[in-house]
């Protein structure tokens, strides 16, 4: 037990502010968007994640979102495991053949008003994998998508952009 | 000749055909006729090999039908088997009751490619949904890649059990958490798990047909993305057997940056491991400490090679980074104070009896059923079998800096932690040897294009175990065929076994601790 204390104090408190680049945009973005999510999401949103076909690229940078240091959980984000309780889906991949009718259950699942999230460049527009007998292609090809976040994968501060984007729009 | 290449030839004499189209170091392949393609599994048995992959191809481009391939090894021997199969008559003998690891392959290849493995026990479509229509064979030339199926009505038919108390638990596609999709079907009594069954291919993607539409250079963006977070083994895979079958030989450095990248994925995947075997058992501390510890170190890959997870920095010829004298000293640098902060984080893993608890003895593999069902990488290494590609099939700098592979003979959650930390430390050496002692020099050699119906092979240590690729020129020397298999193919099914006389609360920590890739076997 005194390991694990020593080592708590010896890290100390690494959840840092946004790279100086985006801190001006956070600033600029964080008061509409806090006035957003108390309007719209009573101070919380929540986030269902769907992998429609990725490679699990997407899904490494989402989790590190949610590691100290990016500490999502701060802006009042929070990942749900059942679509039933999410505000937003995050949805990454192209969409396979066979995860189709998964993802449109998902999307039937998640109450109304819901923001649906293409994430990643094969969300976006298929990627490499393109369409072919087993993808089909973007997410938007499948169910409607309010908002895209490029990249492959797209960094955990780009996420973070991207959701505060979807959301203030 | 290879003891195994021996093996087969004292065996089927003449029968046995050493064929000079496959290009690697030294692995032969060997043509048999037919009927005695089961013969050939048996007589690998018995040479204590075991079935690294199996697969076919469409052959018709050489006016041939489809060609039946099994990989075998033992310790530094590779052996390829493969026998011609006619269009009209599309059969040959199962390998599966020799090789276990077969059946996943067998209904992989039925299911895709319309091969039939006469007198396997389960012909259950793979990959292929039931929704498909039978006759979509997608590998097969004929089948058009932009083909849009149409669903059919189908059943699949699941392993069930029967008896009072005994009840079902669905799981997935879409589970609980932020992980790839699958299926898995558990026949529980109470809390105990009685049976596990998977069922995967929700993430194909086609990446195999997808290969045969794009060149021997463009294919190596779409291996490195068959499991984003192996990026680096898989690229350096695919980049080694394209380059064995073209002859094409990458300068040295070239090699070892490769390597540094490759224990660099190491380091970061198993670091995410630790922390989240640590998580599934609610000892979260270890889990924000590992998290953060990784972060910095692919903060470090961007810094370095301009990618987080270093995609697309390794090209058929060589690389397309560098790394100046600069940024060796910050990666040594980086390494000893990360050395030192893990020693103590594993103090702290080692100390702690309730999270010893919940690790030890959940989720046993043996090693008699690990090597049974050819178990690679971590899995395999957790349940006491020495096996790592790095020492079987060695490439520069592998050849003289040679890693110590850890072994652990216990088969529980506790051992696959344990080979994951001793790797981590035998990565962070080998990093510093590969550092001090880069050599100087090109960075990438012109890529030559292989010659007509020339074939290679390559075998490269990811961090879940052996991957291996299997490409194939046609007549034109284009991609005729492109086989991936990671070692998420072989050890899904050690999963299913390790489960047994678990409760289903510790599923989750059981699976993790195998980590295998959803998206790595469903291609």
């Amino acid at each position: 037990m005194l390991r694990i204390l020593h080592q708590i104090f010896r890290t100390g408190l690494v959840t840092e502010p946004l790279p100086t680049e985006v801190e001006r945009e956070i600033v600029e973005i964080g008061a509409r968007l806090e006035e957003n999510i108390r309007k719209k999401f009573y101070r919380s949103l929540t986030i269902r994640q769907v992998d429609a076909g990725s490679c699990n690229g997407c899904e490494l940078e989402i989790h590190a979102m949610n590691n100290a240091i990016y500490n999502c959980e701060r802006f009042g984000i929070h990942f749900t495991a059942s679509p039933r309780f999410a505000d937003m889906l995050l949805v990454s991949g192209p969409v396979s053949v066979n995860m189709e009718i998964a993802l449109k259950r998902t999307c039937a699942a998640t109450p109304n008003p819901k923001i649906v999230v293409a994430v990643g460049d094969c969300a976006c527009d298929g990627g490499i994998f393109g369409e072919s007998y087993a993808s089909l292609g973007r997410i938007s090809n499948v169910i409607p998508v309010d908002a895209h976040i490029p990249g492959c994968p797209p960094n955990p501060v780009v996420l973070l952009r991207g959701i505060l984007r979807a959301i203030g729009e | 000749m290879n003891a195994l290449h021996e093996r087969l030839v004292t065996q089927l004499a003449t029968d046995a055909v050493l064929l000079d189209g496959l290009r690697a170091v030294d692995v032969p392949l060997i043509r048999v006729p037919r009927e005695l393609f089961n013969e050939a599994a048996r007589t690998m048995k018995y040479a204590e090999a075991r079935l690294v992959a199996e697969w076919a191809s469409d052959e018709t481009c050489f006016g041939r039908g489809f060609g039946i391939y099994a990989c075998y090894n033992n310790g530094t021997e590779y052996l390829v088997v493969m026998c011609d199969v006619p269009l009209d008559d599309a059969t040959f003998p199962t390998i599966t009751r020799k090789f276990p690891a077969a059946y996943r392959f067998e209904r992989q290849m039925h299911s895709l490619m319309g091969v039939i493995p006469a007198g396997s026990p389960d012909l259950r479509p793979w990959i292929k949904f039931e929704d498909w229509p039978e006759d979509a064979w997608p590998l097969r030339k004929t089948f058009d890649p932009r083909t849009r199926m149409p669903r059919v009505p189908g059943e699949y038919r699941w392993i069930r059990m029967e008896g009072e108390g005994v009840y079902e638990i669905p799981v997935g596609p879409v589970h609980a958490g932020i992980i790839e999709p699958g299926h898995f079907r558990f026949q529980a009594m109470g809390e105990d798990i009685l049976n596990l069954e998977e069922r995967f291919g929700y993430v194909h993607k086609g990446i195999e047909k997808r290969f045969e539409a794009l060149s021997w250079e463009d294919g190596v963006r779409l291996a490195g993305r068959v499991s984003g977070d192996t990026t680096v083994a898989h690229s350096c895979c695919y980049c080694q057997a394209v380059e064995a079958m073209a002859g094409c030989v990458p300068p040295e450095r070239a090699l070892w940056l490769r390597a540094i990248m490759l224990e660099r994925e190491r380091i970061a995947n198993h670091l995410g491991d630790i922390g989240a075997i640590c998580n599934d058992v609610a000892f979260a501390f270890l889990f924000f400490q590992c998290t953060t510890r990784k972060e910095h170190f692919v903060r470090t890959n961007f810094k370095l090679f301009q990618h987080r997870f270093m995609m697309d920095k390794i090209v058929p010829g060589g690389v397309t980074t560098d790394l100046n004298e600069d940024g060796i000293v910050a990666m040594l640098r980086e390494l000893d104070a990360f050395s030192r902060d893990f020693e103590r984080l594993v103090v702290i893993y080692d100390n702690n009896p309730s999270l010893e608890d919940r690790v030890k003895e959940t989720g046993r593999l043996s090693t008699e059923l690990a090597k049974d069902l050819g178990m690679v990488g971590i899995v395999a290494r957790a349940s006491g079998l020495d096996l790592d590609s790095r020492r079987q099939y060695p490439v520069p700098p592998y050849d003289i800096i040679i890693p110590k592979v850890p072994v652990q003979p216990a088969g529980d959650v506790n051992a696959r932690v344990w080979v994951r930390i001793d790797e981590i430390r035998e990565s962070l050496r080998l990093l510093r040897e590969m550092l001090e002692n880069l050599p100087l020099g090109e960075l990438r050699t012109t890529f030559v294009q292989p010659e007509p119906s020339a074939s290679g092979i390559a075998f490269v240590e990811g961090w879940r175990g052996e991957i291996v690729y299997w490409v194939q020129a046609g007549k034109a020397g284009e991609v005729n065929r492109c086989m991936v298999r990671d070692p998420s193919s072989l050890n899904w099914l050690g999963l299913e076994q390790a489960v047994h006389g678990n409760i289903v609360p510790d599923f989750p920590v059981c699976n993790k601790s195998f980590n295998q890739s959803y998206s790595g076997n469903d291609v």
